[in-house]
């Protein structure tokens, strides 16, 4: 089986982060089903080219979140969650709407004053579309 | 236009048994810094060599300066600095005694300049050249150079074989000869990194063939590697200005060497999602670079 992962140099992110997003990515495109049988740690870290600690963080990490689990002995899969798939690509929104409210924070901005400013975003959008 | 360019090689070539160099042209502008970065074995000692006149070219011609190299390579050896490992220094002299013996040769020698590299390059002038580390030769010889203050460098690899601290060091004093505008740095290098940070042109070369040269804020503008999510049961349809396309399942990486809005127009009337648009480090460019070239090749 081939393992291909798009890890970027450019990307500041460090590597173990890079993996799991390139990991939620399979897993919400559908390519990663649940049930789904990882790479062993050694023969991704083997395939990326990276150490054999940065794949079993990111693997440890993913587990925390409930995407993959891992039997001791026989190793990872993706979890068997109901729509899985699409709890990711929200998962992936919010952590976006997160960053912008830590942004309208760091400005000062009140929760009113913010949502007010998101309405006339999604108002310019709607229009864009029309 | 020649006199503002310091070296211009114009379809050089030179055979070997087992390596040739293919019609190489070449233009570095007076005041800039330009990393000649390939694999071992590419052809950037040979060029080198050609441009100083240590070799003649079977055919093409070579300007550095202004003048026709090998012909007036007398007279401008004054004006260029050249360092590259192959050059020996005496193990049995001292740095004082190399610094006095280059002194002689050259009269342009900076005795301030020296002394500050001196200590910038942390080199004791008693001790004997063949007690001197590897990282310590290599500066010796680049000190015996940079204190010419010559008009051109030509530096066949000076960073080869230092340490990060050491490496640095002479990094730094290179960048710092650039705000002399009329002075100019040939250097080349398979150490990406060294050269992205300090070069304005990039020339990348591979078996013998010059692949790309641009300044480098091109280089890193125009090449892109896009992520995309493709439709279900979607092969990927070619896009124009497109160098590679890697795909595993639904998900798929583009990389393009002409990155424009377009290409993002060209996949969404495909029906991709473009996930990332990424930058490429040097690096990425030069191997994504390499192996298209060579694919071409092998067709």
């Amino acid at each position: 089986m081939t393992i291909k992962l798009f890890l970027s140099q450019t990307d500041t992110r460090p590597m173990y982060l890079q993996i799991m997003a390139q990991i939620r990515q399979k897993v919400m495109v559908g390519d990663w089903k649940a049930g789904y049988q990882l790479p062993s740690i050694r023969e991704m870290a083997a395939a990326v080219g990276v150490s054999v600690i940065t794949v079993k963080r990111a693997y440890l990490e993913l587990e925390r979140e409930n995407v993959i689990y891992t039997q001791q002995g026989r190793g990872s899969f993706i979890a068997e969650a109901d729509e899985l798939s699409n709890q990711l690509r929200f998962a992936e929104l919010d952590e976006k709407i997160q960053q912008v409210l830590s942004a309208a924070q760091q400005l000062g901005l009140s929760s009113a004053d913010t949502l007010e400013r998101m309405n006339v975003q999604l108002t310019l959008a709607d229009k864009l579309k029309k | 236009m020649n006199n503002e360019m310091a070296i211009t090689l114009t379809n050089v070539s030179k055979s070997f048994k087992y390596f040739s160099l293919n019609n190489i042209n070449l233009a570095l502008p007076t005041g800039q810094i330009m990393g000649f970065v390939g694999a071992n074995g590419a052809g950037k000692s040979t060029t080198i060599r050609i441009i100083m006149g240590l070799m003649q070219a079977d055919s093409g011609y070579v300007e550095v300066l202004g003048k026709s190299m090998p012909t007036h390579q007398t007279l401008l050896k004054q004006d260029i600095g050249f360092s590259s490992e192959e050059m020996k220094l005496y193990g049995s002299e001292n740095l004082a005694w190399h610094i006095g013996f280059i002194k002689s040769i050259y009269p342009d020698w900076h005795d301030a300049y020296c002394q500050k590299l001196l200590k910038a390059f942390d080199l004791n002038l008693e001790q004997k050249l063949k007690q001197f580390s590897k990282g310590q030769y290599i500066k010796a010889q680049l000190l015996l150079v940079l204190a010419r203050q010559p008009k051109l460098l030509v530096l066949d690899e000076p960073s080869t074989g230092l340490d990060p601290v050491a490496r640095q060091e002479v990094m730094q004093e290179l960048a710092l000869i650039l705000k002399d505008e009329e002075r100019t740095v040939l250097f080349s290098s398979h150490n990406t990194s060294d050269v992205e940070k300090i070069s304005d042109q990039i020339t990348f070369i591979d078996r013998g063939s010059i692949i790309d040269s641009n300044d480098k804020e091109s280089f890193l503008e125009n090449w892109r590697k896009i992520q995309v999510e493709l439709p279900v049961d979607h092969l990927m349809i070619p896009i124009a200005n497109t160098i590679s396309i890697e795909q595993e399942g639904r998900l798929a990486a583009i990389t393009t060497n002409q990155f424009s809005p377009s290409i993002i127009d060209a996949c969404q009337q495909q029906n991709i999602k473009v996930l990332a648009v990424d930058l490429m480090s040097l690096e990425e460019i030069f191997l994504a670079n390499v192996n298209y070239r060579r694919q071409g090749e092998n067709k």
